[in-house]
């Protein structure tokens, strides 16, 4: 193996983030602003000459650290999984960074400001770990860059500095840690099985064996943890809640996609053959859980932020769907194919929505100064393009045409239908119609009419809420890699009667959802019951004690499922 | 018994009470130094499988030991972050618990909106 050409450009996507994190601290004043803002330009220049590259070589662009080969060196390497990432990241990352021009720009007057100081850097500092995440071909290193992204991300919880984020941050970091440390014992038990932690020689080398099916349950348990699937997500509501707008987007959109693209790599690139149909149907069903519940209990928030904090985690679900989907019954392995491509997209679709999501309800936010669900009426007149961000946005997420998820959820079927797991259709098509909900939820308000006219209480700057827009537009283009990549024969008439039913269906679904699940207080008896319970059993697992025993029955059922094939 | 697998089971006897620190105490601190006993766990590990697969007239393979090197840099880190977050938090509020049931003490009247 060598290095190929185009290699270096890994190397730069990779330090260009972090030299500028190094001179912003050095330089310091209004320099991490500018700074962040250069390198922003420079790492889209970077990531879109990988693309090109990778499309032109057409084949994985490797860099060898220092010109030594693995088992001995360290390669870093692009596939086409990393190559979309590294995109898809490096736009949402701009459009997150025009948006916080407005709330993070240093005072007029001030030399310094603490929260700019340190967003801009931690900004940065996410963006070249996360761009390790999708380079690293070797699992040691994907630990470090993991452990760098939470380093980056936690303190992004807590820039306000207020007694509630300190402690979100605090629970994040620990929980994080607990995770991580069962990555790396997994990761140290394969070493010392197989001697290498290079991705394509332990692939080679891996084996169904005891050691190994303990190390995959503890990595896949550990990342699992760091990625809040549902029972493991005691940190995240508060954490992406109480976050300044840009930095929720950040962590919403960008920093749980880290450990879950790692789950994907560790599933499909080192250990396909050690998957077993029950360790799939596993993964899809904690997926699936993470759906139904936290939509459920996104209805019953009354603060707009963790309505979005709780869509996250049921989304995070939806990204977990795609591994029973590729489970080749037939060769006992995973495969490829359409639900992984499903999966990215699914990925991508999200990480755009729900970044212009929470930008969109940062808005809302400072120009009301609450964001309660309850007091939002008449804010689509005094904010057009924030309720219209936070509506495409919606859209996009529920996966109905045209959008991104859209194709990723006929992707998705599509494999289902293959494979004949019907149940996971039904999950599918629920998730849309359970995402409508809460979107039809916080419209109705939105645009309903009120009394009094709204009185805004700081003017909020239309570029940010244009770069907002413009991110949740770029999701549903995401419908356009059917021209591309993706067979066109995805999207069929879009007018056809079966599209416009099956628009109507999830729309509608979710409004009678929204009507009978969400009002505060109930008029449906039952439905308040129903509801109440789900946010009581959230509540329950959010507890540290039992969040911990559930990480230990996760690792369990995942060893207990892989070692039964 | 060899060496290596008299440091293997000590490993996981760290690792165990290590998680069983981290879920069963309340307190941030004790947290963290079990997160730290954990990690004292598998570096052991990672050493025992170094001397394990040394070669000949070697002491250790050296790439686990490098590996095991940059894990306790990152350990670290991670513990000093996670200690000056605890000491914040103790600035700001006076207790350092985790549990967000507990109601928070008195808060200026800007915060009872976004608590």
């Amino acid at each position: 193996m060598t290095t190929t050409s185009g290699g270096l450009l890994l190397v730069l996507a990779v330090l260009v983030p972090f030299v500028g994190v190094m001179a912003g601290l050095v330089l310091g004043g209004r320099n991490p602003q500018r700074i962040a803002l250069l390198t922003l330009v420079a790492g889209l220049g970077l990531a879109l000459a990988i693309a090109d590259a990778y499309l032109r070589s057409g084949s994985a662009l490797v860099y060898l650290l220092g010109g030594w080969a693995p088992p001995l060196g360290v390669a870093l390497r692009a596939d086409s999984l990393s190559v979309i990432m590294l995109v898809a990241v490096a736009v949402v990352i701009c459009g997150i960074g025009v948006y916080a021009c407005a709330d993070f720009g240093t005072p007029a007057g001030q030399r310094e400001a603490r929260a700019p100081f340190s967003f801009w850097l931690l900004l940065l500092a996410v963006w070249g770990s996360l761009n390790l995440v999708f380079v690293s071909g070797d699992l040691f290193t994907l630990y470090v860059a993991l452990e760098l992204l939470t380093f980056a991300g936690v303190p992004l919880v807590c820039l306000d500095g207020r007694g509630e984020t300190l402690r979100a941050a605090l629970r994040y970091l620990l929980f994080a840690l607990l995770g991580s440390v069962f990555y790396l014992l997994g990761a140290v038990l394969l070493f010392g099985t197989c001697g290498t932690l290079d991705i394509p020689l332990l692939a080679a080398r891996i084996r169904p064996e005891p050691v190994v099916w303990t190390a995959a349950a503890l990595m896949t348990t550990g990342l699992l943890a760091k990625t809040a699937l549902f029972p493991l997500h005691l940190w995240l509501p508060p954490a992406h809640a109480g976050a300044p707008a840009a930095a929720s987007a950040v962590l919403s959109a960008l920093v749980v996609k880290g450990s879950w693209f790692l789950v994907v790599r560790l599933w499909f690139d080192v250990m396909p053959g050690i998957v077993t149909f029950a360790s799939a149907q596993l993964l899809g069903g904690l997926g699936a859980a993470a759906i139904l519940g936290f939509s459920v209990v996104a209805l019953r928030q009354e603060r707009l932020k963790l309505l979005i904090a709780y869509s996250t985690l049921a989304q995070i679900g939806y990204l977990f769907l795609m591994f029973p989907l590729a489970f080749d019954v037939a060769a006992g392995q995973l495969d490829g194919g359409g639900a992984l491509a499903g999966g990215m997209l699914q990925a991508i679709s999200h990480a755009t929505a729900k970044a212009a999501m929470f930008m969109a309800a940062g808005s809302i936010y400072a120009a009301l100064g609450h964001d309660r669900i309850e007091g939002l009426a008449g804010i689509a007149r005094a904010l057009p393009i924030s309720v219209l961000t936070f509506a495409v946005s919606g859209v996009a997420l529920m996966g109905v045409l045209p959008s991104g998820a859209y194709l990723a959820k006929k992707l998705l079927l599509g494999a289902a239908a293959g494979s004949g797991q019907w149940w996971w259709e039904w999950a599918l098509q629920a998730g849309g119609v359970l995402t409508s909900s809460y979107v039809v939820l916080v419209l109705a308000r939105a645009l309903a009419r009120s009394e009094q006219t709204i009185q805004l209480k700081k003017s909020v700057s239309r570029v940010a809420q244009s770069a907002a827009l413009a991110l949740a537009v770029c999701s549903l283009l995401l419908a356009c890699a059917a021209l591309g990549p993706l067979p066109r024969s995805l999207i069929s008439n879009p007018l056809a009667p079966s599209e416009i039913a099956s628009v109507l269906l999830t729309v509608g679904g979710g409004g009678v959802l929204a009507f009978t699940l969400g009002t505060q207080p109930s008029r449906i008896p039952w439905a308040g019951a129903v509801g109440g319970a789900f946010v009581s059993a959230d509540r329950m697992l959010r507890r540290w004690p039992v969040a911990g025993i559930a990480l230990l029955v996760v690792a369990t059922l995942f060893g207990w499922t892989l070692a039964t094939a | 018994m060899n060496d290596a697998t008299i440091f293997g089971l000590c490993a996981a006897a760290l690792v165990g009470l290590g998680v069983y620190g981290l879920i069963v105490n309340p307190q941030p601190l004790r947290k963290i130094l079990a997160f730290n006993i954990v990690g004292g766990g598998v570096f052991l590990l990672l050493g025992a499988i170094a001397r394990r697969g040394a070669g000949a007239g070697f002491g250790g393979d050296p790439v686990p030991q490098a590996l095991l090197i940059t894990g306790i840099v990152v350990a670290f880190s991670a513990t000093a972050l996670a200690v000056a977050l605890l000491l914040r938090l103790h600035d700001e509020t006076g207790s350092v618990t985790l549990s967000s049931d507990v109601p928070p003490p008195p808060a200026p009247a800007a915060d009872v909106d976004a608590a």
